[in-house]
C-alpha cells in the first residue's frame, strides 16, 4: 500500500454543489463567479455548479435554490476558461428534460447518481447524456450499503449504459480505509478499460482524505473535494488538503496547492454561513451509515419538535433510509417526540 | 345487474395482482381473459390454474375472440398501449390503462370520475398520482394551492423493470397529474426507490404550499385537516392500508415559499398482499383503484342502458 509513484488524479470541486447543502442552497451568482474563478486559476479541470440535490432539486423536500441552478451553471460556463462545468442529477428527481437544460447552459459533463444498488434506474440519463456529447460520470451513493462485489456489478450496468467513470461514493462518509480500497479495487477489475473509477469523500469520521489517498492507490483516477471542506454532514474531503497530501506523496494532480489553499482561504471562507463540524450529529451520520445531507434538514426538525438531531439521524440510519428520502426526517422527529419506540424500517 | 367481462393484458406484478384483486373484491367485474407476451410467465400460469382463458399471443388474439370483454386492463408498457388503444376503441372495449401512456384522462376514482364524460379510454397516472393526488385534491377545495410537491418511496422489490426503465415518465405523470387532477397550479414529484431489507412499506408524503393564514390554527386550517380526514377514509374504503403516519404537519410562512405556508401530510400505504407482499402498496393502490374504477363504471353504464331503455 505504499507505492505512489507516478500515480496522477483528476481532481474534482464540488464546493458548488455539494457546498450547496451547507449553504442551504442560497449561492448567488457572484459567489459562483468568484468561486470558479479561483478554481479555475489552481488548474482544477473539473467544477461541479448544481443544488445540493442535483438538477431539479430546488424543492420543498431539499429546500429552494435562492437563484435558479440553470443561471449559475450559466455564470460558472462564462467565468470558467479551462475548467469543464459539470452538473449533477439523481434520476428519481431530476428528468432528461433538466439534463437538456443544464447542456444548452454549457455544462459539460452530466454526473449521474443512484442509490448503490439501483443503478438501473439511470440507464436512459447515461444514453441520453452520451447522445449530448457530455462527459459522463456515475455516483454509486452510500457505497458502505453493500459489498464490493455488487457494488462491482452496479458499476458494470452504469459503464454499459456510457457511463465513463464510476464513483465510489461515501455519502455517509461511514467508509474506513480499506473499505474504500476493497470497494475502488473492485470496480477497476470490473470496468478495466471500459471506464475509470473516481471516490467521493465525507469527513463524518474524519477519513475523507486518507479514504482518497486509499482510493488513488487502489486506481481511482477521479477524486471529489470541496474547498474548505465546505459539504454536507461535516463537510467533504478539503480539496485543498488532498491537493497538498497527493503533492507529499508525489500523486499527480496538475493543480496549484498553493492557489487552492488561498481559493479556500480568501475566497470561500468569507462567503460561507456555518463551517462544516464534526459534532455529535455529523460523527452520527458517518456510525449510523446516514446520507450526509439529512444533517440539516434533521438540525431543523429538532429544533421544531424538540428531539436531539442526533436521535433523529440515528433512527433514520436504523430504518436504512437512503438519499432523496428528507422527507422522512420529519415523521421520525414527530415519532419521537410523541415518545414512540421506533425499531427497524416499517 | 350481470357482471360485465374484463381482459387483462400484461401478466407481470400489476397484471397479477389486478387479477386477484377483481376476483376477490370486485362487485361488478368478472375476469374472463388474461393475456400476456410470455408463455412461462407466473400470472399466465396462475391465471390458468384460476380457470381464467389465457393467450401468451398478445391482444391481436384477445380481439379474434367471439366473446368480447366489456373492460381491458391494460398492464403493459405505455408504448405498448399506445399501439393497443385505437384498437380497443374500434371493439368498442372500454379500457382502462395502468400504464403510464395517458391516451385518456387522468382518473383518480375519488376525485375526478364523476366529472368525466368520455370514460372509453382512462389512465389511472401512477401508484403514487392514486395515493396523493385525492390529498392535494382535497387542500385543494378549501384554499388555493400554488404548488403542491409529494415524494413517493418505495421497496426496491416492488419496483419492476418497466418502472426502473421508465422514472422520467413516473415522475413526469405524477407532476402533471397533482395540477390536472390534484388541483394545484404546478406540482412536482419525486421517486425514490429503497432497497432496505425488510423492505419498507410504500410511503408517500405530500407537500402543500397554503395561503399564510391557513398554516395558522384557526378555522381555514381545521378545514384543511377535516377535508384530508375525509379523503383518507374515503380511499381507505377500497385500500384499506392507506392510512396517515403523523398528524398533517402545518410550517407558517416564509419568504423562500413565496410567503405562503406549509402542510405536510405523511402517507403509508400496506397493500393488502394480493399477489406481491404487504410492503408493495405501489401497488395494491393502482391496481384497487383501477378495480374501484371499472365497478364505478359498471354501475354507470348499466344506469345509462336502463334509461336507453326507457327512453325508447
Amino acid at each position: 500500500m505504499t507505492e505512489t509513484q507516478n500515480l496522477s488524479v483528476r481532481l474534482t470541486d464540488t464546493t458548488l454543489r455539494d457546498g450547496s447543502h451547507a449553504m442551504s442552497h442560497k449561492f448567488t451568482e457572484e459567489h459562483v463567479r468568484t468561486v470558479v474563478r479561483a478554481l479555475d486559476d489552481a488548474k482544477v479541470e473539473v467544477i461541479e455548479v448544481t443544488h445540493g440535490d442535483g438538477l431539479g432539486g430546488s424543492s420543498f423536500n431539499y429546500g429552494f435554490s435562492l437563484t435558479p441552478e440553470l443561471d449559475l451553471v450559466r455564470a460558472a460556463v462564462d467565468e470558467a476558461r479551462n475548467a469543464k462545468i459539470a452538473v449533477l442529477m439523481l434520476p428519481g428527481l431530476g428528468t432528461i428534460h433538466d439534463l437538456n437544460q443544464a447542456h444548452e447552459a454549457g455544462a459539460s459533463v452530466a454526473r449521474i447518481a443512484t442509490h448503490c444498488t439501483e443503478a438501473d434506474v439511470s440507464i436512459q440519463h447515461f444514453q441520453h447524456a452520451r447522445k449530448l456529447g457530455m462527459e459522463t460520470v456515475g455516483f454509486l451513493m452510500l457505497s458502505h450499503r453493500t459489498t464490493p462485489e455488487n457494488l462491482a456489478k452496479q458499476a458494470r450496468i452504469m459503464a454499459d449504459a456510457g457511463c465513463q467513470c464510476v464513483y465510489v461514493v461515501d455519502s455517509a462518509g461511514a467508509l474506513i480505509l480499506d473499505d474504500v480500497s476493497d470497494r475502488v479495487a473492485a470496480l477497476v477489475t470490473e470496468l478495466g478499460d471500459d471506464a475509470q473509477v473516481g471516490f467521493h469523500g465525507h469527513q463524518n469520521l474524519s477519513f475523507g482524505v486518507a479514504n482518497s489517498v486509499y482510493a488513488a492507490r487502489a486506481g481511482a483516477k477521479q477524486i471529489d473535494g470541496t474547498l474548505l471542506a465546505l459539504g454536507a454532514g461535516a463537510g467533504n474531503s478539503p480539496t485543498e488538503v488532498l491537493a497538498a497530501a497527493f503533492e507529499r506523496l508525489n500523486i499527480h494532480t496538475g493543480t496549484d496547492v498553493q492557489a487552492l489553499m488561498a481559493a479556500a482561504e480568501d475566497v470561500v471562507k468569507p462567503i460561507i454561513t456555518r463551517m462544516p463540524v464534526m459534532d455529535r450529529a455529523s460523527i452520527m451520520q458517518g456510525y449510523a451509515g446516514v446520507y450526509s445531507s439529512f444533517l440539516i434538514h434533521a438540525e431543523r426538525a429538532a429544533e421544531r419538535y424538540n428531539v436531539p438531531a442526533w436521535q433523529i439521524l440515528q433512527e433514520i440510519g436504523k430504518a436504512g433510509y437512503v438519499g432523496g428520502q428528507e422527507d422522512m426526517i420529519v415523521d421520525v422527529a414527530v415519532q419521537l417526540a410523541n415518545g414512540v419506540e421506533l425499531t427497524a424500517a416499517s | 345487474m350481470s357482471k360485465k367481462t374484463a381482459a387483462i393484458v400484461g401478466s407481470g406484478n400489476i397484471g397479477t395482482d389486478l387479477m386477484f384483486k377483481l376476483m376477490r373484491r370486485s362487485k361488478n367485474i368478472e375476469v374472463k381473459y388474461m393475456i400476456g407476451v410470455d408463455p412461462a410467465s407466473d400470472g399466465l400460469a396462475r391465471a390458468a390454474r384460476l380457470g381464467i382463458t389465457t393467450s401468451a399471443e398478445g391482444v391481436d388474439w384477445l380481439l379474434a375472440q367471439d366473446e368480447l370483454p366489456d373492460f381491458v386492463f391494460e398492464c403493459t408498457s405505455a408504448k405498448a398501449h399506445q399501439a393497443n388503444a385505437p384498437k380497443y376503441k374500434e371493439a368498442g372495449i372500454h379500457a382502462i390503462d395502468l400504464t403510464p401512456a395517458a391516451v385518456g384522462p387522468y382518473l383518480c376514482p375519488v376525485v375526478n370520475l364523476d366529472s368525466l364524460e368520455d370514460v372509453l379510454n382512462v389512465n389511472m397516472i401512477t401508484c403514487a398520482g392514486q395515493a396523493t393526488t385525492p390529498i392535494v385534491a382535497a387542500v385543494s377545495t378549501v384554499v388555493p394551492v400554488d404548488y403542491a410537491e409529494i415524494v413517493a418511496s418505495i421497496a426496491s422489490k416492488s419496483a419492476g423493470p418497466g418502472t426502473r426503465a421508465n422514472v422520467d415518465e413516473f415522475t413526469e405523470t405524477t407532476a402533471k397529474a397533482l395540477e390536472v387532477v390534484g388541483g394545484a397550479a404546478r406540482g412536482k414529484a419525486i421517486i425514490i426507490i429503497n432497497p432496505v431489507e425488510p423492505p419498507m412499506i410504500m410511503r408517500n408524503t405530500v407537500y402543500c404550499s397554503v395561503p399564510a393564514e391557513a398554516a395558522e390554527p384557526g378555522e381555514l386550517q381545521d378545514r384543511i385537516r377535516a377535508a384530508i380526514d375525509d379523503a383518507v377514509a374515503k380511499i381507505q374504503d377500497y385500500v384499506p392500508g392507506y392510512s396517515l403516519r403523523v398528524e398533517p404537519q402545518f410550517d407558517t410562512a416564509r419568504e423562500d415559499w413565496d410567503g405562503n405556508g406549509r402542510v405536510g401530510i405523511w402517507i403509508q400505504v400496506k397493500g393488502a398482499a394480493d399477489y406481491l407482499p404487504e410492503y408493495a402498496g405501489n401497488l395494491d393502490i393502482i391496481t384497487a383503484a383501477a378495480t374501484r374504477t371499472a365497478d364505478l363504471l359498471a354501475e354507470r353504464m348499466d344506469a345509462a342502458s336502463i334509461k336507453d331503455t326507457v327512453g325508447a
